[in-house]
């Protein structure tokens, strides 16, 4: 790969949310993904983070934010609150985000606890999670209309139900459960804001969607499209060629 | 099932269900103790109690199976009979098993003591029909998160072990979900093991990774110990103080003592520190010193566990990674200079379905040499892990038994290591037998 001076780069500003408390299942691995790929696509990515307290950056292109326990979701929960009118804002301007498991959740409504106790959130997706006994955990694979097969793996106890104002990330699930026991659906979609249960990470092995965010944000910033992926070889083998083999497996494997 | 025995007759049922599934070539392990558990619940109970010392449990996700055997070896050079669940299988079945093969028809254990190592989810169901007089508890770190759910409910789970202790638990201060189970104990003893602060960058843990691999920028892990907590506060009786090439310094109580190791690696060696606190507590003034320091020079690692072969005239090192903790000391403890590197990941269900750890690890100090070969069921997804870090690797290829052939032969002179899952290292130690004598597992 060419190297050429980061500073004469376009920037693509990535932040993660609160990824102190809300990281457990690698959901590090996303961030990275986005980081690396930018930097294959001839952009230079700037890594920001946000935990509470924090002052909220500014102009961020691509948000993304993880799962937690529930002693981390209890943390972040009030400073979220504080921050929501402007990831409202940011969603309606259609900047891309993905939130994965914990955030996808405050990002809905409300949690309910098993003893009917309600945790609000900030209502930028049009879903409702209900505590349950049951622990979701396993591997995923599902199908959606814009991003193909997505393949994942989920650990939640929280079942998610979806309101008129957001659509299934992935409307079919072949293999798990998804958002809830009842409905085939797995995630939710409003604009550009993704919801999602899967870690696995979720980016490696599902470039397309990755490949939306940045494409999304180097479109709204910079009105251009992505163009070929400059990505190392492995063992004789494109990056393309891993993944698909990775995705291969990992969809045959059992639950 | 709830008929009911006497105790000869359930022993000699177990004994028989052993005997048989070694002959159908299984592992002697599981079934028989589901036999007599099924036919005697009391039974574990009533054998354990008659042992003159009773019982040690060591738990914790890092680290349970050379602990144990520390513990064991340092007792046996007091001169102690020890009884242990020597096969690996980490439950109460594993331990009725293990005790079928010792006792004899009448039921009596000829042991003074026994230490046994449990799996947290199995230690909550054994302490409460057997209660430790001693207990060690290790760590939480993420680990089979998709059989128990989080990482606070193993914290629990380690918790009602303490409980559920009657003399004395050892905890381990760096971890502050271990070190916070000293609250909910009232009338046991409670001891500590640490770190010196200026050893902690070699032990990063979970909550440090998330605060620190979250910028993704910045990969060093931070000195300080998990938040929440001032471990310096709290007095350790046994402190590891220095790390050397198969050598530890460790403050014991007052006294400072620098011996060299048999076992390598720093997590081992603190493990060595957490063992030695547990046999401190269990004998106190008896304590044979002499002994002591002698059986910590010898004790070797338990199987997989930072275990060296010796292949054509070169080394074969086996490192086992089960989270990304754990992988991370491996990483860190052993240089990757002049080795060839291979790993091996599995996700069958003793190695954990939940890939998602991988990304929780920094492969960053495998980038100057790169790895020779990546194999195991999820080859891949460890190859997709690597190149998103930068790390070239040879090739690929999934089946264990021809990648460490690959890998053997075009690295024939220098060391080599491979870094294995649980059920990727118990494949490659069974081809490794048509290579060289390796200890039988079971
Ligand atoms: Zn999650």
């Amino acid at each position: 790969m060419t190297v050429q001076g980061t500073a004469d780069r376009k920037e693509i500003r990535v932040l993660q949310l609160y990824p102190r408390d809300m990281n457990i299942y690698g959901d590090y691995g996303n961030a990275l993904v986005l980081k690396r790929r930018l930097e294959w696509y001839g952009y230079h990515p700037v890594m920001l983070t946000y935990d509470p307290g924090d002052e909220f950056p500014t102009d961020p292109d691509i948000l993304i934010g993880g799962g937690g326990q529930d002693s981390g979701q209890d943390k972040i929960q009030a400073d979220l609150l504080g921050i929501a009118e402007k990831l409202r804002g940011l969603a309606e301007q259609e900047v891309p985000m993905l939130m994965i498991c914990g955030l996808y959740q405050l990002f809905g409504h409300f949690f309910e606890t098993r003893e009917g106790f309600r945790i609000q959130g900030i209502g930028v997706l049009d879903v409702e999670t209900y505590g349950t006994d049951n622990r979701l955990i396993g591997n995923v694979v599902s199908e959606s209309e814009q991003f193909g097969q997505i393949i994942g793996y989920e650990n939640h106890s929280g079942q998610t139900y979806l309101g008129s104002g957001v659509e299934p990330l992935a409307a079919r699930v072949t293999t798990g459960e998804g958002n809830n026991q009842n409905d085939d659906g797995e995630g939710a979609r409003y604009k550009n804001v993704l919801g999602s249960y899967l870690h696995g990470s979720l980016l490696p092995k599902n470039p397309a969607i990755a490949d939306f965010l940045i494409d999304t944000a180097v479109h709204q910033k910079f009105g251009e499209r992505i163009t070929a992926l400059q990505a190392p070889e492995t063992a004789g083998m494109t990056l393309k060629n891993l993944t698909d083999q990775a995705r291969v497996t990992a969809a045959t494997r059992p639950r | 099932m709830s008929i009911r025995l006497p105790r000869p007759a359930s022993v000699a049922v177990g004994k028989t269900a052993r005997l048989v599934t070694k002959l159908r070539g299984g592992s002697g392990s599981a079934f028989p103790g589901l036999v007599v558990e099924r036919l005697d619940p009391q039974f574990l109970a009533r054998t354990l109690a008659q042992l003159p010392r009773g019982v040690v449990v060591v738990s914790g996700t890092n680290g349970k199976t050379t602990t144990t055997k520390m513990v064991v070896e340092l007792l046996r050079g007091q001169g102690l009979k020890v009884f242990t669940n020597r096969s690996g299988s980490n439950f109460t079945r594993g331990v009725v098993a293990s005790i079928l093969g010792e006792v004899g028809i009448s039921g009596k254990l000829d042991a003074d003591i026994a230490v046994l190592e449990l799996d947290e989810a199995h230690a909550v169901h054994f302490v409460k029909a057997v209660n430790p007089r001693y207990s060690l508890l290790l760590n939480v770190m993420r680990d089979q998160l998709d059989r128990f759910g989080e990482i606070d409910t193993t914290a629990g789970m380690l918790r009602t072990i303490a409980e559920h202790t009657t003399e004395g638990v050892v905890l381990n201060r760096e971890d502050a979900r271990v070190a916070a189970i000293a609250d909910s104990l009232r009338s046991q003893e409670v001891r500590y093991f640490g770190l010196d602060p200026s050893l902690r960058k070699h032990f990063p843990s979970d909550d440090d990774l998330h605060a620190t691999t979250a910028a993704v920028e910045d990969h060093e892990p931070q000195a300080e110990p998990a938040a929440g907590t001032s471990a310096d506060s709290l007095t350790a009786d046994v402190l590891l103080t220095g790390l050397g090439t198969q050598e530890g310094t460790f403050q014991l109580g007052t006294e400072r003592v620098t011996s060299e190791l048999t076992v390598n690696g720093a997590y081992n060696t603190y493990n060595a520190a957490a063992a030695l606190a547990l046999v401190r507590l269990i004998l106190g003034a008896e304590t044979n010193r002499t002994a002591l320091l002698e059986s910590l020079r010898t004790v070797a690692p338990a199987f997989g566990r930072g275990e060296s072969l010796t292949v054509g005239g070169a080394p074969v090192d086996l490192v086992l990674v089960k989270n990304p903790a754990g992988f991370r000391l491996g990483l860190s403890s052993f240089s990757a200079d002049g080795v060839a590197t291979m790993i091996a990941i599995n996700d069958n269900y003793a190695d954990g379905r939940d890939m998602s750890w991988l990304w929780d690890v920094s492969f960053e100090s495998l980038a100057e040499q790169g790895v020779a070969l990546v194999s195991g069921v999820r080859a891949y997804d460890m190859a997709l892990r690597l190149t998103y870090d930068g790390v070239e690797i040879a090739a690929v290829e999934p089946d264990l038994a021809q990648a460490l052939d690959t890998f053997l032969r075009e690295n024939p002179d220098t060391p080599r290591r491979i870094f294995c899952t649980y059920t990727a290292m118990l494949a490659l130690r069974k081809h490794l037998g048509s290579y060289t004598e390796v200890e039988a597992f079971n």
